[in-house]
Parts: structure tokens; sequence; C-alpha cells
């Protein structure tokens, strides 16, 4: 009796951790362990001896924080992050400003052709970042753009745009066009999931259609619009296709323009795979930080509204 | 309570973490015995970028390598800095394929990482099939082999004939004479360029330094001396700085649809290339086909006569085959046998490296870009065998990484070449320098 008592509370007991023991094995080997490699790498690097040639010439040691500090203190890093700030800063207001005046016109009433409309917005979502860029890259190359024979033929300035000031303009465009269509859609959804009463109550105070939007609409849409700028922040930070497509058409744009191009080219053509691990593990970070940083501003926010 | 719980979680992930780390960090350290295994059959794997190589490896496998029971396995890569942290990545490993494609200035990396075997032993006595100065970059000017020269890419320089005509302009003998081409062309037709200077190839402004005479890595002693920045490689940054800088060239990159353009109608008339160029030509500029023309590349003085290499790569063996004998045999026969060339060639459109290949079988024949010049490959072969030594260093990556940021901006910015070249030198100084190499100053 008392021993199948024992047993039976013991087997209770681990429940638990053999439900958990899945998860907790994918854990482990496909986050915890890729992760904890990285910052072990990062932690390390190659010492050469002499002229580095032959047998034994190259050995692994111990660097501990000596890449982090490189990767803080290098200049080309933090310009490349500094030019992603100002290329975020275009992306993410305007993206989301059109995928909010998108959905809002589409919840309207009296709209014609919603759902084919809603679908063309849609669609650049579905096609490669690479395969968009190459083609933006093409409509912005003077010599081959039809846009430039229009504007050429009608006598009109031709803005290059491949360089300096409009190169951020141009490269923020292919983000836009790419991705309105999906934030367009996760704020659409929440807009269709207000209630109709709502709705009947503004019309009966008498709200007009433009009042129903920005006092009733916005507001019960702000955690849709919390997650998408959310999703938006951590694209922005991990900016890649884009600029690395656009590269080879320009000489405006470094091979270490974004801080992510930076860790390929230390990683693939430099093959320092050490400092390649530091600044990702760095920009993991940094993302970590900014991305739930907002999140927290955003969520103390409404919970003082919502006291109010 | 909770304390315990998220101690022992701590605990338990940190445990995964260091197990992790060390089961790693021992498959990294195996130990580093002499894997030769020369009798017996062998089966070889060989990475290479060479478009319908295969086909070439077919001859092989059902010719010689039948008799000699060595069958080799082709799997095909992509090209250039890729391949080389492929391989590394592989060699970490131990599991590097045997026989590999590389670049020549991939080999003092390849080589500096303990990748590439020394088959000086196995491969017979090939020196004198190859020039001088390519044989010198399989060996790094030492008395091992660490590759077997497979194509070359000397450099020439290509012009529009109908229009050097139209403008009255003559084929440049020197550099000098080539700035007053480029110059004459802007009076005559200010919409027109000579040329571009683009920064998105590294290896044709080494090219051109390797004409100058530059040696951008010595190794004396225990010490590297890098010398991106010495007088020779100066003068040639500075030329093309001042050309970019007045406007009497281009200074957009190549191969975008735009220079594809600027080529097929006639925007640009010139362009300084390597014997490859037939190749790109065809697919870039379609239209003017048969009214290009080569010539050799302008001299820094009249009376010296000296060509760079753009391109070019070799077959080597790396220290993780087990048929390292048979390997180096497959790479001998691949690029030194009559049959073997011929259809890498044919097969493959490849120049090679072979003195005496390079002028029978498919170069009989001029380029068919270039039906209307018949001593197109005469004079390349001429051309190719006063291409002057190169000198490669462990880091060529880096510099070639620098290159092209640091001479993209002053190319856009119409600055100062020599600065960019200073930064180029810095940058790979400071790497061999970081890395632990002995660097003289």
């Amino acid at each position: 009796m008392t021993s199948r008592k024992t047993r039976q509370s013991y087997g209770v007991k681990s429940a638990p951790y053999g439900f958990l023991l899945p998860a907790g094995i994918l854990f482990a080997l496909f986050f915890a362990l890729p992760i904890g490699y990285a910052i072990w790498l990062s932690l390390h690097k190659v010492e050469v001896k002499g002229l580095g040639l032959g047998r034994g010439a190259r050995s692994e040691v111990w660097a501990g924080l000596a890449n982090y500090t490189d990767a803080v203190t290098d200049s080309e890093l933090l310009h490349g992050a500094l030019r992603i700030l100002g290329y975020g800063a275009i992306v993410v207001p305007v993206m989301l400003g059109l995928a909010l005046v998108f959905a809002l016109m589409l919840d309207a009433d009296r709209v014609r052709l919603a759902p084919f409309t809603r679908l063309a917005i849609f669609l650049p979502y579905a096609i490669p970042g690479v395969v968009a860029a190459m083609m933006w890259g093409f409509l912005y190359l003077p010599d081959v753009s039809p846009f430039y024979f229009l504007l050429d033929k009608l006598g009109l300035p031709q803005p290059d745009l491949l360089d300096g000031g409009p190169l951020y303009g141009a490269m923020a465009n292919i983000a836009v066009w790419g991705g309105t269509g999906f934030n367009m859609i996760v704020i659409y959804t929440a807009l269709r999931a207000i209630p109709a009463e709502v709705y009947e109550a503004a019309r009966l105070d008498g709200c007009s259609q433009l009042q129903i939007a920005l006092r009733v609409k916005i507001p019960m849409v702000a955690p849709s619009l919390v997650l998408t700028a959310f999703f938006s922040i951590i694209a922005t930070l991990q900016v890649f296709n884009e600029p690395t497509t656009l590269k080879p058409l320009t000489n405006a744009l470094s091979t270490t323009w974004s801080p992510l191009m930076r860790v390929y080219q230390d990683a693939f053509v430099k093959g320092d795979i050490y400092s390649a691990a530091a600044t990702a593990v760095l920009i993991a970070v940094v993302t970590l930080v900014l991305s739930f940083g907002f999140l927290r501003a955003a969520n103390s926010r409404t919970k003082q509204e919502e006291a109010r | 309570m909770p304390f315990t719980k998220q101690h022992r979680r701590l605990v338990a992930t940190a445990t995964a973490v260091v197990l992790g780390a060390s089961a790693l960090a021992a498959c990294g350290s195996s130990d580093d015995s002499d894997t030769q295994d020369a009798s017996g059959p062998a089966n070889l794997t060989y990475w290479t970028w060479t478009p319908n190589m295969d086909k070439v490896v077919d001859l092989w496998n059902k010719g010689p390598g039948k008799k000699q029971q060595i069958k080799v396995t082709v799997k095909k890569q992509a090209s250039g800095d890729t391949l080389v942290t492929k391989i590394l990545t592989a060699h970490k490993a131990k599991k590097a394929p045997d026989l590999v494609q590389a670049e020549y200035q991939a080999l003092p990396t390849l080589v500096s990482n303990d990748a590439l075997a020394d088959i000086s032993g196995d491969a017979g006595d090939l020196k004198g099939k190859f020039a001088d100065g390519i044989w010198q970059q399989a060996t790094l000017g030492t008395d091992a082999l660490y590759a077997i020269p497979q194509d070359s890419g000397p450099m020439m320089f290509y012009y529009r004939a109908d229009l050097f005509k139209k403008y009255g302009l003559e084929v440049p003998g020197t550099w000098d004479e080539f700035a007053e081409t480029a110059r004459a062309l802007k009076k005559k037709a200010p919409d027109k360029d000579l040329t571009t200077f683009s920064a998105n190839d590294s290896g044709l402004f080494a090219g051109l330094a390797q004409q100058a005479g530059a040696k951008w890595w010595t190794a004396s002693g225990d010490k590297w001396k890098v010398g991106i920045d010495d007088a020779a490689t100066k003068k040639v940054a500075d030329f093309w700085g001042g050309l970019v800088k007045e406007g009497a060239v281009d200074n957009q990159p190549m191969y975008t649809p735009a220079w594809n353009k600027a080529l097929n109608t006639g925007k640009q008339i010139a362009w300084v290339s390597a014997v490859w160029a037939p190749g790109t030509l065809t697919t870039a500029a379609p239209d003017t086909k048969g009214k290009w023309a080569m010539a050799p590349l302008p001299q820094w003085d009249a009376s010296s006569n000296a060509t760079g290499s753009w391109g070019g790569s070799s077959t080597a063996v790396t220290t993780d085959s087990k048929h390292r004998a048979a390997a180096a045999k497959f790479a001998a026969w691949l690029n030194t046998d009559k049959a073997a060339l011929t259809a890498l060639a044919k097969e493959s459109g490849i120049y090679p490296a072979a003195t005496d290949a390079q002028l029978s079988g498919a170069f009989q024949e001029p380029p068919a870009y270039f039906s209307n010049q018949a001593d197109f490959y005469p004079q390349a072969q001429k051309i190719a065998k006063t291409t002057a030594p190169a000198a490669w260093g462990p880091n060529v990556n880096v510099a070639y990484a620098t290159f092209k940021d640091a001479f993209a901006a002053a190319a856009k910015n119409k600055s100062d070449f020599g600065d960019a070249l200073t930064k180029m030198q810095d940058a790979t100084v400071a790497d061999m320098k970081k890395q632990g190499f002995e660097v003289a100053e």
C-alpha cells in the first residue's frame, strides 16, 4: 500500500517535467546551443604565428572581450547603425501610416471593390525581397529605367536615386512597397473585430465617419499598431536584402552599409567568424533592448490610459 | 521558492551551453595525422565552379582514371570568395573534398589555413609547361607546389575599332597615350566615355598594379611586408584617380545593366579587360559583335612589355584528402593533358594556363565575337607570355573588400585615389597584425 502510494505521488510530481522534456530538448538543441556556440565563438580568435604558413601556424585562442571592444569602438559599425536609423526613420512611420490609412479606407462604409483593392495592396508582400530590390534597382538606374526615359522626354530633371540622400528614400520605398500590405492586413483584421454596436452608438451620438475613424477606430486598434511597429522595428534593424542587392549597381553603397552586412562581410568574405559572432551577438542585444523597450513603453502608456 | 526555481533553470541552461560548447570544441581539435594512402582504388571529390566540368572529368573516368582506378566526382560550387569560405569551413571539420578549384590570390589564404597539401612530390615535373609568372603563383615562391595552374587571364585592351576610326583615335601604346585618347574623345563627343573606372572587381585593379610592377605581399624571414601603397600601385591609383577627377573617364561600376547598355550602344568605346572578355562582351554587348578589336595593354613606358592577369584559377589538393598522390595525378592530367585541355576549352570556355595549349585545339580560330581579328589567339599567347609575376598574401580577401569600399567612395566623390589606397594598405596591415602575423613596417 505505502510503496504504491509513494510511487504514485512520485509519478504525479515528475509528470510536468516529462511533458516539458520535448520542448526543453528542442529549446536546448535549436535555441540555447547555437546561441551558446555563437557566444563561445565571440570570445575567441585565431592567432597566427610568424608567416602563418604551414601546419600548426594557426591556433584558436581565448580573446576575452576583445572582439566586443573592437566592435563597439569600430566607427564603421557605428555609422552603419546610424545609417539604418535614418533608413528606419523613413520606413516605419511611412509604412505604418500608409497601412493604417489603407485599412481605415477599406473598413469605411460604402467602399467599392474592397476585396480586389485589399489583394492589390497586399500582393507586393508576396514578392521575395531580393526580387523586389532587383526590380526597383533597375527602375532606379537612369540608363535602363522607363521613368527616366519619360522624364527625359518631358525635359524634367532626373534625380540620381542611387546616391546620397535620395538613396535612403529609394531604399525605404522598396521596404514600404513590400511591407505596407502585410501591416495593412493586420490592422484591417483588428478593425473588423470591433463590434458593430460601438459604431452604432457613435453614430447615434452624431459622429461623422472621420470622427469615428479618429476617436473610435484608431484607439481600438492601438494594440495592433503597437504590434506592427514592433515587427517593423525588428525588420529595420535587420535590413540586409535590399542594400546587398542594390550594392553592385552603385558606388554609394559600401559592403558594410548595414550592421548585418558587416556581419556577413566578416564571416564570409574575411573569414573571421569570431568578430562576426561578436557583432551578431551585439546586434541581437540591441534589437532585443530596442524592440522590448518599445513594447514596454507602449504597454505602460496603454495602461495609463486605461487607468484614467 | 521562486528563487530556487529560477536558479535551477539558469543552471540547467548554463550546463547545456557549456556541454554543447565543449562538445563542439572537441570536434575542432582532432589530431593531425599524416593522411597518405597511395595504393588501391580511390574515389575523389572535386569542388569546382567551372561550367560543364563534369563532361571533362568523364573523359578521365572513362580513360586514364579507369586504368588507374581513380574515380573523380564533380560537385558544382559557387565561385571565388564563397568557395574559399566553404573550403575552410569544411577543412575545420576535416571534411574538405580531395580536390578544389581556387583562384590564384586565394592560395596563400588556403595554405595559411593548412588546407592545401604540398604536391611537389606527386605531380611530376610540370614547371616548364607554364609561364613563370603563373607557376610562381602556384608555388608561392617556395619549393613546395600547392596547386596546378588551370586557366589564366592575361590582360588586354579592347576597343571599338569602328568608333576609334570614326573619331580619329589611335590605339594607345602607353598609359599616357591612353589618357590623351580619353581626353580627345571627350572633346569630340562629350557624351561618350573611353571607358569607366569600376571599383566592383578588385581583380582589375590588382592586375593593373601587377603590370606596373607592384609587389603587394612579400615575405622575408619570419615577417610579411605589405606593399599595397608602393610606388607602382600609387602610380596606377593616381593615374585613374586623375582621369576620373577631370571627367575623362566614367566612374560608374561595371557589370550593371547600365554598363551593358553603354557598351552595347557605343557610349563607352573601350574596355581594359582580360582574355575572357569575348565571353562577357557576347552577353553584355550583343549588337556590336565584330566591331571590337583587341590590342596589348598600354605600357607604362614605351620600352617595357608587360601585362597583368585578371582572374584565373588552379586545381589544388587538400590536406584532408586520403589519396593525395591520386588526386595530384588527376590535377596534373586535367591541366596539362592535351585532350583534357581541349575539352576544357570547348566545354567550359577556359583559356588554359599551359602555354602549349594556348594555340592548339579550340584556339586555332578566333572567338566568334572577334571573327574580324584572325590572329586573336596568337596575339593573346604572345601577351600571356609577358604576364608579370604576382605577389599574393594571406589576407587578399580583406584587401579586396577594402578596395571595393574605399575606391567606390573615391570614384563616386571624385576624390584622391591615393587616400583610398592608403586605406587599403592600413586595413590590410591592421588585419594581419590582429591575426598575429609578423608584419615588417
